[in-house]
């Protein structure tokens, strides 16, 4: 029998992710029924329903933690209508609907993680500075502004080793104190919050989040190296990240975190947010300064670094949201123990954002240094459908693949670097058999192509005609030499091109060709995609002797492109098929199969 | 900075003065050391688009674009070697590759940039076929012929227009290989037709409508002479073929203007030769004007001017100058009517 409970608090993701999953009507719902029952006019503030922001398991949203006098049990896709059950056995009840918890994937994708970044994330109230102030914010600008000169405050970060997480990977500190020195009446402070990567949300998620943590992050930079003014430059298709990053920078406005002679220290700091078009190339520094300046988004060469002429000609540190928001925890924690994480060179950890064929996929943080194997097997809980590994992406379209034979490579910037591919800011691909490796560097040129400015000849031409070889071999019209055209020329723009786009964008190719170039010559020499993805390269097949006439494929081909019907043999018409592999699906006999192009013609 | 410190740098292990401000091209360049450039030009802002100019410097682990990057004391710079060469060759191969090559038939063939850059490099072949831009010519104006499908996105028309015209009538739009320069919403030009973007094009982009298929340069005879039509004094060039001038430029590094001109100086000319250029005097008997000499001009109007003067007083007669004149001829002017006639009833196109 149960006691009536004395505490209540229910956290709800309210992420993007748990958004999109029906967030909002679960929310409504714990309210309607914490009121309903009376829980709320007993229990008063100790009943508590709040959002919260991602908690890095998404494709299990909408998740929900539910608190009782102290003990915290945690469900999964959550759907408003689970919650008068949930409110009725476990609140009141006091009995847990066990079969609605997360499973045994839930902690074993948290188990393997370090979280200092994320820690806040997706357990306090974004939108509420109360709760951000609960677990410690804003002490650490408070110390700093109490305690610190600047110049120790940029001692402490290079003590700590915190080294760019935007990409490059740039000690910070030392960024900051070529800004400190350079002269300049005004100076400022950008977070660069554009994450152009495809599939990349680590930046967004801290955002909407814990918005807090970025804004304190923000000060503190801006009192190292003297500057009044912030900028966050945010991409306008994240419009709940600008939303909560606006309410919270009020926020901080009115108790006065933000705003003239903060804690009564003289220090001035304010911060702008400025809304991108969502361009790839605004994500580099120079782009992006122009592109607040009101400017076309184009980079210009450096030096002059920003850190000397920046925004408005003025000297500016660019710093990546994570970057940013490691610093309150920082300060708080001491270098010292920022430093004791992590490997030699990589301080720290960092966020990825997991996804391809792992079981779990999510927004994950680990500590530098970890091994791409215990990611991959341990947190993302290895290959989906038992299928075989075969490699994985970092660094987006920047970046190049790991395959098996690397697996142990430890995530740091110079291991990375080492076997080809770049730390980035977060995008972890995973790849398995069913994956075509040509055209995964394929699709990552055509994007790099396509955001490419257009400045410089290199990456403007150069990039479009790699990808047009590519799209030859993908569509069995590849020609011996082309690889090594492909090698050729991409060493040229590597080397030629303006900015970090074009001098990265051969990084896939180059890469898939130094550990899959049987892979190539498969497409180009015998016109096969192993993996059977190129849909130029295969046809489907009825084998006569298993079709027992059903004609359930000629009903479903979405083109019609099979011909037949009851009692009549069916035919797939090559031309009209689309290779869209519904009829493979749905014959029960399995009489469809998928034939490489090389073999009919030879028939 | 301290502006024009001097300094040494080694270029090819030759030692190379070199000043503050400079880039490693400008030092070069003084010393006479050879680094292509398609989108560098003197007078415009640093830009580091094409990379041809592309060089090494000890220390540096990337190659760097000369045109833009400052020099340093001590730098030890590297302007040619194999790879070095493989780029510029691979940079020039992938601008031809999205380029018409009709060079036959183009208005600036024997004066074209990216002409001599391919003949520098002996790009006989292309190993890259693809996709090319094809865009409608655009020249609903009488003057500029804009062809785009020639176009080497230099951006120089871009950088003339806005920091040296201060008009800012071109710009680039949309991206990446299909990035194009392009008036506001890429419609026809509109602007003050000064040809200073013809004048720094490096390719037969923007050629003059007016001068096309009268003759190349290499054809022409070329006279340095001054505008006549204001007294700014611009340099220009006269391109002159079979005696009938078919073109003007302007250089860049001679006289006042220093290259610009004006919409008249540079497209202006066609009255030097045309049938119904007023020559002689012509003074009007019976209600017809018939030519006359200068004398029974200059006699006429002293006659007239006496006559209405001592008629009607000096008062009554006003004179209005013009600024194709120079600061001299206006003083004279004004003094002749002054002292001479006897009237301050005098004015000036642009107002003395
Ligand atoms: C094409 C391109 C895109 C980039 N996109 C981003 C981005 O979306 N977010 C980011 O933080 N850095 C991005 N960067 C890196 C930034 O230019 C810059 O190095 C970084 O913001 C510096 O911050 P950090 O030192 O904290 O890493 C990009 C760079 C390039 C060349
Ligand atoms: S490398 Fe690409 S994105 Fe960067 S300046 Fe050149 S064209 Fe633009
Ligand atoms: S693959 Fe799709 S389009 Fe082709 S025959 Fe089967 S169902 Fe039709
Ligand atoms: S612009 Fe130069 S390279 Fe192009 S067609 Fe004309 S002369 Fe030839
Ligand atoms: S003619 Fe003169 S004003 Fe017109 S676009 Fe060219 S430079 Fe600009
Ligand atoms: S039109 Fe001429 S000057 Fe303008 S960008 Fe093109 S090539 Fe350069
Ligand atoms: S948005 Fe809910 S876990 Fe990511
Ligand atoms: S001349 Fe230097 S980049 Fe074009």
């Amino acid at each position: 029998m149960s006691s009536s409970p004395k505490s209540i608090s229910i956290s709800v993701c309210m992420g993007t992710g748990g958004i999109a999953a029906g967030g909002a009507e679960v929310m409504e719902a714990f309210e309607s029924e914490l009121a309903r029952r009376g829980l709320r006019a007993k229990l008063q503030e100790n009943c508590t329903a709040h959002k919260v922001g991602c908690r890095g398991f998404c494709a299990r949203d909408v998740l929900v933690d539910v608190v009782v006098d102290g003990q915290r049990a945690t469900y999964e896709y959550v759907q408003a209508d689970m919650v008068s059950r949930i409110v009725e056995e476990h609140i009141i009840g006091g009995a847990p609907v066990e079969k609605w918890f997360a499973g045994p994937e839930y902690e074993a994708f948290h188990v393997g993680q370090t979280k200092v970044v994320l820690s806040d994330c997706g357990s306090i109230n974004p939108e509420d500075i109360d709760a951000y102030l609960a677990v410690d914010g804003y002490t650490a600008i408070q110390k700093i502004l109490c305690e610190m000169w600047p110049e120790e405050v940029i001692t402490e970060i290079k003590d700590s080793g915190l080294r760019g997480r935007g990409g490059a990977g740039f000690p910070t500190g030392l960024k900051w104190s070529f800004a400190a020195m350079a002269k300049g009446d005004e100076k400022y402070i950008i977070c660069n919050a554009d994450e152009g990567d495809p599939g990349a949300f680590m930046d967004r998620s801290i955002v909407e989040g814990n918005p807090h943590a970025l804004i304190e992050g923000m000060s503190i930079a801006g009192y190292a190296i003297g500057a009044n003014l912030g900028y966050v430059y945010i991409r306008a298709e994240y419009p709940l990240a600008v939303q909560r990053l606006a309410h919270a920078i009020e926020q901080a406005r009115q108790r006065e975190f933000l705003g003239k002679n903060i804690r009564n220290a003289d220090f001035d700091f304010d911060i702008r947010i400025k809304q991108g078009a969502g361009a790839f190339v605004c994500g580099e520094e120079t782009a992006l300064i122009a592109s607040i300046e009101g400017g076309r988004g184009m980079p210009r060469p450096k030096p002059p670094f920003p850190t000397h002429r920046g925004l408005w000609g003025k000297p500016t540190v660019i710093n990546n949201v994570e970057t940013l928001a490691n610093l309150p925890y920082i300060i708080r924690k001491g270098p010292q123990w920022f430093a004791s994480l992590g490997s030699e060179k990589s301080k720290g950890t960092k966020v990825f954002a997991l996804t391809g064929k792992v079981r779990n996929t999510g927004l994950i943080e680990v500590p530098m240094g970890i091994a791409l194997k215990e990611i991959i097997y341990g947190i993302g809980g290895g290959i989906e459908g038992g299928r075989q590994f075969k490699a994985v992406q970092t660094g987006g379209p920047s970046g190049g693949c790991i395959p098996t034979e690397l697996l142990d490579t430890a995530v740091d910037y110079e291991s990375l670097a080492q076997v080809g591919a770049i730390m980035g800011s977060g995008g972890m691909v995973v790849m398995d058999e069913d994956n075509c490796m040509v055209e995964m560097a394929r699709y990552f040129l055509h994007f790099t192509q396509e955001e490419s400015c257009g400045k410089c000849v290199p990456c403007r031409v150069g990039t479009k005609r790699m990808l047009e070889i590519l799209e030859r071999i993908v569509a069995g019209r590849g020609e011996l030499g082309d690889v090594e055209l492909l090698l050729d020329l991409g060493e040229d723009v590597k080397a030629a091109s303006l900015c970090g786009l074009g001098q990265t964008a051969p990084n896939p190719v180059i890469s898939t060709i130094r550990y899959f170039r049987e892979e190539y010559d498969a497409h180009i020499v015998q016109k096969r995609c192993p993996a059977g993805v190129c849909k130029a390269l295969f046809e489907y097949q009825v084998v006569e002797p298993l079709c027992k006439l059903c004609s359930l494929c000629v009903r479903k081909c979405p083109v019609g492109a099979i011909e037949g019907g009851k009692k009549k043999l069916a035919k797939i018409k090559d031309r009209k098929c689309v290779k869209c592999g519904i009829c493979i699906e749905v014959c029960p006999f399995d009489a469809i199969t998928q034939v490489d192009i090389h073999e009919t013609a030879e028939v | 900075m301290e502006a024009g410190r001097v300094f040494k740098i080694t270029i090819n292990d030759q030692a190379v003065e070199a000043r503050t401000a400079d880039t490693i091209l400008e030092a070069a360049r003084r010393a006479g050391i050879h680094i292509p450039t398609l989108c560098y030009h003197r007078q415009l802002s640093p830009y580091g688009g094409c990379r041809v100019c592309v060089v090494s410097v000890e220390g540096i682990p990337r190659l760097v674009a000369s045109c833009t990057t400052p020099v340093t004391e001590g730098m030890q710079v590297r302007t040619d070697s194999e790879q070095i060469r493989k780029i510029r060759k691979t940079i020039v191969e992938l601008i031809l590759s999205n380029h018409c090559n009709e060079c036959m038939v183009c208005e600036v063939n024997g004066r074209c940039e990216l002409q001599d850059l391919a003949y520098e490099y002996g790009l006989k072949t292309i190993r890259f076929q693809g996709e090319r831009s094809q865009y409608e010519i655009e020249d609903q104006n009488p003057l500029i012929e804009r062809d785009y499908n020639k176009c080497i996105l230099c951006g120089r028309c871009v950088r003339m227009c806005d920091e040296i015209q201060g008009v800012g009538a071109v710009d680039f739009s949309k991206r990446g290989f299909h990035a194009k320069i392009a008036t506001e919403y890429d419609g026809i030009l509109s602007c003050e037709f000064c040809g200073n973007c013809v004048a720094v094009c490096p390719v037969g982009a923007l050629t003059s409508k007016i001068s096309r298929y009268r003759g190349r340069a290499y054809e022409a005879r070329q006279v340095k002479t001054i505008c006549n039509y204001c007294g700014c004094g611009c340099t220009l060039n006269l391109h002159a073929r079979e005696n009938e001038i078919v073109r003007v430029t302007s250089l860049e590094d001679d006289g006042v203007n220093e290259g610009h001109t004006c919409v008249k100086g540079k497209f202006g000319f066609q009255y030097i030769n045309h049938p119904e250029r007023l020559k002689t005097p012509l003074i009007k008997r019976n209600g017809e004007f018939v030519e006359a000499t200068w004398d029974e001009a200059l006699d006429l109007m002293a006659e007239n001017f006496t006559r209405i003067g001592k008629e009607y007083g000096s008062n009554t007669i006003g004179g209005l100058c013009s600024a194709k004149c120079t600061n001299e001829d206006n003083y004279l002017f004004q003094k002749f009517m002054r002292t001479v006639i006897g009237t301050n009833n005098v004015d000036h196109c642009a107002r003395y």
